[in-house]
């Protein structure tokens, strides 16, 4: 999952794209409009939203029981369900069952989870062939690119970029790529062949639900339906926290997750599987002969039980995503990791450790948005400080900030040091700053003087003119601006 | 939610936790917090030794100089039991939500930081929720609008209160904000070590700003204050950013 670019390389490279600031920045106000639309129309989102934290905590606090019996219903049903403590074991799993089988050809259906374990690639490598289904994804698979958001993957991209890549990479004409429709009808031709031939389909799976061992998948395109269907064998790859205990809890999560998401009411397509095609008296007539379930979880367990248990409860809505003002300027690459933005920033170090990604709970300011979005009232901002602690502990981060906040904190207990730490640096700034303002610091302070000017500070601290204040008592105050 | 001072009777009398930031860099912020207080009955005390409340190094993550700063910050506090009225809704939030869980290993200090978090206010919260005042009697002129600083906003949720009292500020116009609860970028350490991203985020605020043909922005928080204005000086900008004490204050 690491990235060979350092974080801020990566932060100026999406500076420094216009398209895509443009493009994100327009995709994601739109989303926040959305939500806000969705959930006014629900007579009372905010219990709602209480009432889906309550039934993630229930599922998290007792997830060795939810998943046990999860397991046992999938294999009730016929189905197969094995554990994969790492992402080795996932992809190795699909790769053997499907040389095992003599499968060529897979369809995939949009998984953020696969994207985790670098499935496709484990894939390829074996010299199969795997074909992306849902739009973006597919657009993301022709251009060798990585989803830059949970739930809209090419949230990064322009009409025009896709039409130059159909035109690249699929031989699409000037008329397949004249407008948005002529586009989508351009894709779907191509891949209702792929569905037609492939020996197996790979999907991820929203929720699993423990009582019955029903797999719930969501899409807006029905490229999910298919792949879920027609070929022959279906594996679905689980984080193991998508557990939910009981249907009629499936029943408040999708009344969120779409609302969260997209603004939708429901997602276009909610299909709910329950283990593979039945064969016998009473016969489906569709649907795989056999059904995998493969309960991924590659760092998760490690995290149940500890401070950031809660990131857990996510049901990947992408909503902090939409509402954080870091997100919208910098885009999901930048993040360098599968999981962009702020649930990204807790749960990408949290299942892969701060050695590579100390810098991720760093890039937030703190503002508290994606908290106040989270349909299951995750606190992001809660966990992005206890991660900077830890950073800190483990000795991740500039020396700088530690040699100098230990500094602060040695005059800071001292009042009087303090004080006359703080007139020494006045004096020094005084000697710099023209007009009131500095614009130019030295050191890691440069930073703030690239965008900004700094405040010269204050002639006469207010703790210097409340005494004088006392002594003269009720002399006028001047209260020049900022 | 806390329960608001709860004796009933309105404090004739709170102690002016004045934060860092005010002391050395402005001020005038706190003297007209001051201003505004006593104007209503209310006295105010400035407790000796006080510092810094270690927000900046707990948001760093640098949890030991934070408990170090914390535990000062609440034996200033504590000699007295009056309410503490804050001028910053980030040092409010800082005091009121995490010096119980930063100190909660040490019973002593978490014990005080308790009692000091059910009496301590923002400065807007307090003329409005405790004193029951939305009309300070101010007066002042141009186009004014209000950028909802994160933490007020979030944490102590800080939003109606200096929105109704500026709306009993005479002979100024009220514009409107866009996207006026959306994070400035300043973020402590963050403007620092991800200058590049809070410089981005600062220039929406500052074409939001510049977009609702206002002369003064005004804030609860010096921090955010800081943040915008010195943003706008870089652009040249004629707007500027005032305290909310200091717009309650001119009269």
């Amino acid at each position: 999952m690491t990235s060979p670019l350092p974080f801020h390389r990566r932060v100026e490279q999406a500076l420094g794209n216009q398209q895509l600031r443009g493009a994100i920045g327009r995709a994601t106000a739109r989303k926040v409009e959305g939500r806000l639309a969705a959930l006014a129309g629900l007579a009372d989102a905010d219990r709602l939203r209480d009432e889906g934290r309550r039934i993630r905590a229930n599922a998290l606090g007792r997830l060795d029981e939810q998943l046990t019996r999860f397991v046992e219903q999938v294999e009730r049903h016929g189905g197969t369900a094995v554990w994969a403590p790492d992402a080795d074991h996932a992809v190795r799993y699909l790769v053997d069952l499907a040389r095992a089988r003599g499968v060529k050809s897979i369809v995939k259906s949009k998984s953020m989870v696969t994207e985790e374990i670098e499935l496709n690639r484990a894939i390829e490598a074996a010299g199969l062939r795997v074909v992306e289904t849902d739009l973006g994804e597919y657009v993301i698979q022709l251009d060798h690119d990585h989803p830059s958001h949970i739930v809209a993957p090419i949230i990064h991209k322009t009409r025009q970029d896709i039409a130059a890549t159909f035109k690249r990479e699929v031989g699409a004409t000037d008329a397949d790529v004249a407008d948005i429709p002529s586009m989508t009808a351009f894709a779907r031709r191509k891949l209702r062949q792929d569905f037609l031939t492939a020996g197996m389909g790979v999907s991820g799976v929203n929720f699993g639900i423990a009582e019955t061992g029903t797999l719930c998948i969501c899409t807006n395109e029905g490229n999910g339906r298919l792949t879920t269907t027609v070929p022959r064998i279906h594996v679905a790859f689980m984080g193991i926290e998508r557990i939910l205990p009981t249907l009629a809890d499936l029943g408040i999560m999708l009344q969120l997750l779409a609302r969260s998401s997209t603004g939708q009411k429901l997602t276009a397509y909610t299909n709910l599987l329950t283990g593979p095609r039945r064969p016998g008296l009473d016969a489906e007539s569709d649907g795989p002969d056999e059904l995998h379930v493969v309960l991924v979880d590659n760092g998760r367990s490690h995290v149940l039980g500890s401070e950031l248990a809660e990131i857990l409860y996510c049901i990947r809505c992408g909503a902090c995503l939409n509402a954080c003002p870091v997100y919208r300027q910098i885009g999901g690459h930048a993040y360098g990791s599968v999981y962009p933005g702020p649930v990204g920033a807790v749960f990408t170090p949290a299942i892969g450790g701060l050695a590579d990604w100390s810098d991720l709970p760093h890039a937030s300011s703190l503002c508290g948005a994606c908290r106040e979005v989270c349909p299951v009232r995750i606190d992001i901002p809660r966990m992005l400080l206890a991660l900077r602690a830890r950073a800190a502990t483990e000795g991740h981060g500039p020396w700088w900030a530690r040699v100098g906040l230990r500094a602060y904190r040695f005059t800071a207990v001292r009042p009087t040091l303090f004080r006359l730490a703080g007139r020494l640096t006045a004096r020094a700034t005084s000697l710099v700053a023209r007009d009131g303002r500095i614009s130019k610091l030295p050191g890691p302070l440069a930073g703030w003087t690239r965008y900004r000017e700094f405040p010269a500070m204050a002639p006469r601290t207010f703790q210097e003119q409340w005494k004088g204040r006392r002594q003269e008592s009720g002399s006028g105050i001047s209260s020049a601006g900022l | 939610m806390r329960l608001l001072y709860p004796s009933r009777v309105k404090p004739r009398s709170v102690q002016l936790l004045v934060t860092c930031l005010i002391d050395h860099f402005f001020p005038q912020t706190g003297l007209a917090a001051v201003e505004v207080l006593e104007r209503h009955g209310v006295s105010v005390t400035c407790p000796a030794g006080q510092t810094c409340c270690g927000q900046p190094a707990f948001n760093a993550g640098s949890w030991n100089d934070a408990r170090a700063m914390a535990r000062h910050t609440l034996d200033v506090l504590s000699k007295d039991e009056r309410p503490i009225v804050v001028p910053s809704g980030s040092c409010a939030d800082m005091v009121l939500h995490h010096y119980e869980t930063l100190l909660a290993a040490e019973p002593a200090y978490a014990k005080k930081a308790h009692d000091v978090a059910s009496r301590t206010y923002e400065f807007s919260q307090f003329l409005v929720d405790v004193l029951g005042i939305t009309d300070t009697g101010a007066t002042g002129t141009g186009r004014v609008t209000y950028h909802a600083a994160c933490h007020g906003l979030r944490g102590l949720g800080v939003d109606r209160q200096p929105r109704a009292l500026l709306e009993h500020v005479r002979g100024i116009e009220r514009c409107p904000l866009r996207d006026a609860d959306v994070c400035c970028g300043f973020g402590g350490l963050f403007a620092v070590k991800m200058a590049d991203i809070s410089g981005a985020m600062l220039a929406a605020k500052l074409d939001a700003i510049e977009e609702s043909r206002a002369d003064t922005v005004v804030v609860t928080d010096v921090s955010c204050g800081m943040h915008v204005q010195g943003g706008l000086e870089r652009r040249g900008s004629r707007v500027r950013v005032r305290h909310l004490a200091e717009v309650l204050a001119s009269r």
